[in-house]
């Protein structure tokens, strides 16, 4: 059995990453997630690795994409604002179908705002967030484990879609500490056919983003159309005190680990109250919240902003008689269990209670 | 069991040490736990602080807006953080920063402990703070002083390994402390 | 009867789109000359950028990456980083490095990644039809300065290779031109000596060429190789930078 370790949840990122073969990083120093590049630069090397830091975000995204580009598996880490200046390259990366890993440790905004916790990212991960018609694939973590599994299962998703992949967390993930567990990573099965390695006994590869023909750039999309389709096998989601349950509260990362204790009381206190939690916020799980809306007619996003995902919860389940509320905290502060706990008191005696 | 804790002191008294301490000592015991250092604006009040969770069951928020226990090394933290403890739960207060009459919660347990004089008695007021960590475990009973103790192992960083035996000392004297009140 | 012209191997055989008198497809020959000398169509990993020299992966028989506007430099950086025993470089002209990327192609150089940088400066955005560049000479007419470039509102034209030349981390910089026999003739041998720095593993080099835009300098293509000689050169001087004495490269 391995050795439980005591882990602060950015560096439980960066060690998910080098277990999962990670081998290049390249980055800007932001806070609040300095202690992923302060990992790596001093564990890369053990293994080989390269860490770059680099001039800026936007030229530690562009070597991400020449890296990822030759095969390697490579990651980038910063902050909301940071992560700003990456999507040109998240864009490009996109169209060119170079995978990469890109951790967002948001920060609240706008602008330089503040280093707490938000998720104030959303629509920016989920609906691409720069520019073009693309998407990529976003993982939410809500606890140290799942910041090294989902770091983990984001290179895999990268390389088997050839897209890059977000890990959305924010302040509070990155900072708190808990047990973790490693376990070793066991490498997919797949060769990677498209990679530029030098034409070497084989015709010229390109990989380029730029479609000027007739058509060509129409069809390309749909090619790219089509893979976000198939992407949709990778939904997940957990679900808890969903028995018997009259009022279901939809929350993701920082926020729903802070409502687990709050349903908790609720439960504790007689309310009928669950908890859905999306973990892949891209792609959403549109259909199983529709199918939780057979049983349940009233939900309530909860969200530290002021009201991004609560659009997707409409979405999917804002039809018939359902009823969708929402109770947002600005980027800024964090919401206690207890004040939360109060918002979904006022949310329970009016839906449920009438 | 579960039990929640905010330690709050200045910056340099060595609060977030006490918390890993303590977060080390409830691993040993195989319980569930998160460590939680306070971040935004009270970062900028003079005080440094962190939450602890310990429980045997998964543990929901690692922020607290009321917990059971709070661990106070100077005034700032008192006022800030004292009014916020459960009814009926523990303040642990360094009595060599914070003044008797300051004390005046209601339905409170407070355990006052002359951190400073205590920790010269070991030898050095440096380990003021463990030995408030040692009175506050052995009154509240989260986790066993032993564990406490053989938590210094990983929570410390190796250079400060030949000290160990000294912030063991100091536990134990907090430990006594409550056991004899003096 | 013996051949003495052809085209170079990893030159693909279709026709350039480069307009009448432009001296990308000359530069583009240069490239290729040396990528067939020195055996490197097979580990040749290109990084294209944008602007007129975005179609490099339709003339280069070689694995071609494209780099977003300004960014070859550290697209390169994680390519050659990832490959180390490939051979990187990008080809870039003057919007794309001095502009936009002038903090990516300083600090590649700065950190002397192992890589080879072609800058085509011909004073000009070329593929935005003629707009102001950072190498547009003073008193130059561009679709946006339509009174000539004034230094006083839009500063100076850029030496990128003297600024190259300048930062420690960089082994070999030079500047040609094309414009005659001789200047073509020196400039293969210098995009040689650019060309064995990476290949001896000696760090970054960097060859700046003069290039004609006849189209947006609105010039015959004689009148705009004339300019060259007439008025870049004087502004930007031929010659070698910078070069690894004590290697002999």
């Amino acid at each position: 059995m391995a050795e439980i370790e005591f882990v602060k949840g950015n560096e439980a990122i960066a060690m998910g990453a080098i277990e999962a073969g990670c081998r290049f990083y390249f980055g800007y120093p932001i806070t609040p997630q300095n202690d992923i590049p302060e990992y790596m630069s001093r564990h890369l090397p053990e293994v080989g690795g390269t860490f770059i830091q680099a001039e800026s975000e936007i030229a530690s995204i562009n070597m991400m994409l020449g890296a990822g580009a030759t095969g390697a598996r490579a990651m980038t880490s910063s902050s909301s604002p940071g992560i700003s200046l990456k999507q040109e390259g998240i864009s490009y990366m996109c169209g060119s179908q170079i995978p990469g890993v890109i951790i967002n440790m948001s920060r609240s905004g706008p602008g330089l705002g503040g280093i707490s916790p938000s998720q104030g990212d959303y629509f920016q991960a989920t609906r691409g967030g720069g520019h073009g018609d693309y998407r990529t694939i976003v993982l939410a973590p809500y606890s140290v484990q799942e910041n090294y599994d989902l770091t983990m299962k984001a290179f895999d998703l990268a390389d088997k879609y050839r897209n890059p992949v977000v890990v959305l967390g924010d302040a509070l993930l990155g900072q708190m500490k808990e047990p973790l567990r490693r376990h070793k990573y066991r490498k997919k099965k797949g060769e990677k056919d498209w990679i530029l390695t030098g034409a070497k006994g084989r015709s010229p590869r390109l990989l380029k983003s730029l479609y000027l023909s007739e058509g060509e750039l129409t069809e390309h999309n749909w090619r790219l159309y089509r893979k976000y389709q198939r992407m949709k096998r990778e939904i997940m989601y957990k679900v808890e005190f969903l028995e018997g349950a009259k009022l279901v509260v939809v929350a993701f990362g920082s926020v729903a680990r802070i409502l687990k204790s709050t349903v908790a009381m609720a439960r504790d206190k007689g309310m009928k109250v669950g908890l859905f939690r999306p973990v892949t916020l891209y792609p959403f799980p549109y259909a199983a919240l529709d199918k939780l809306s057979h049983k349940v007619r009233n939900f309530m996003a909860v969200e530290l902003n002021t009201g991004q995902m609560v659009e997707d919860v409409k979405l999917a389940v804002g039809h018939k008689k359902n009823q969708v509320d929402f109770y947002g905290r600005p980027p800024g502060s964090i919401p206690s269990p207890d004040e939360l706990l109060e918002e979904i008191k006022k949310v329970y005696n009016k839906r449920v209670k009438k | 069991m579960y039990f929640d804790c905010i330690i709050a002191g200045f910056g340099g008294q060595g609060v977030m040490v006490m918390g890993n301490i303590l977060a080390y000592a409830a691993i040993r015991e195989k319980k569930k736990v998160t460590y939680m250092p306070v971040y935004g604006v009270e970062m900028r009040g003079g005080t440094a602080n962190c939450t602890v969770v310990v429980s045997d069951r998964e543990i929901g928020s690692p922020i607290i807006q009321r917990p059971v226990c709070a661990i106070v090394m100077n005034l700032p933290s008192l006022e800030k953080f004292g009014p916020r403890v459960r009814k009926g739960g523990l303040l642990v207060v360094n009595a060599s920063l914070v003044p008797e009459e300051e004390i005046r919660f209601r339905g409170l347990q407070t355990l006052s402990v002359p951190s400073r004089e205590l920790a010269l008695e070991v030898g050095n007021e440096r380990l003021a703070n463990m030995v408030v960590l040692g009175a506050a475990v052995q009154k509240s009973g989260v986790v066993h002083l032993r564990s406490l103790k053989k938590a210094l192992y990983p929570a410390l960083d190796r250079r400060y390994h030949k000290m160990i035996d000294m912030n063991m000392k100091a536990m134990d004297r907090g430990a006594q402390f409550v056991e004899k009140g003096r | 009867m013996k051949q003495i012209f052809k085209r170079p191997k990893a030159l693909v055989d279709v026709p350039f789109h480069f307009c009448p008198g432009c001296h990308h497809g000359i530069i583009h020959r240069l490239v290729a000359e040396c990528i067939d000398r020195y055996k490197l169509r097979g580990s040749t990993i290109g990084v294209a950028s944008v602007g007129c020299s975005v179609f490099l992966y339709d003339y280069m028989d070689v694995d071609v990456l494209e780099a977003p506007h300004g960014r070859a430099a550290a697209v390169a950086t994680g390519v050659k980083r990832a490959c180390p025993s490939n051979f990187v470089f990008t080809y870039q002209g003057d919007g794309d490095l001095a502009a936009i990327g002038t903090a990516e192609i300083v600090h590649a150089a700065n950190r002397g990644e192992h890589i080879t940088v072609v800058f085509v400066n011909n004073t000009v955005f070329g593929m935005t039809g003629g707009q102001m560049a950072p190498t547009t000479m003073e008193g130059q007419e561009t679709t946006t300065t339509p009174f000539g470039r004034e230094p006083g509102t839009n500063g100076y034209p850029i030496k990128m290779a003297e600024v190259m030349a300048e930062l420690t981390g960089t082994t070999f910089v030079a500047r040609v031109a094309v414009d005659n026999p001789k200047n073509l003739m020196r400039a293969k041998k210098v995009l040689r000596r650019a060309f064995e720095t990476q290949i001896k593993g000696k760090g970054f080099s960097f060859v700046e060429f003069l290039s004609a835009c006849p189209t947006n300098w609105k010039m015959s293509p004689e009148r705009a190789t004339r300019r060259i000689g007439e008025e870049m050169v004087p502004y930007f001087p031929l010659g070698i930078f910078k070069e690894d004495n004590a290697s002999g490269v």
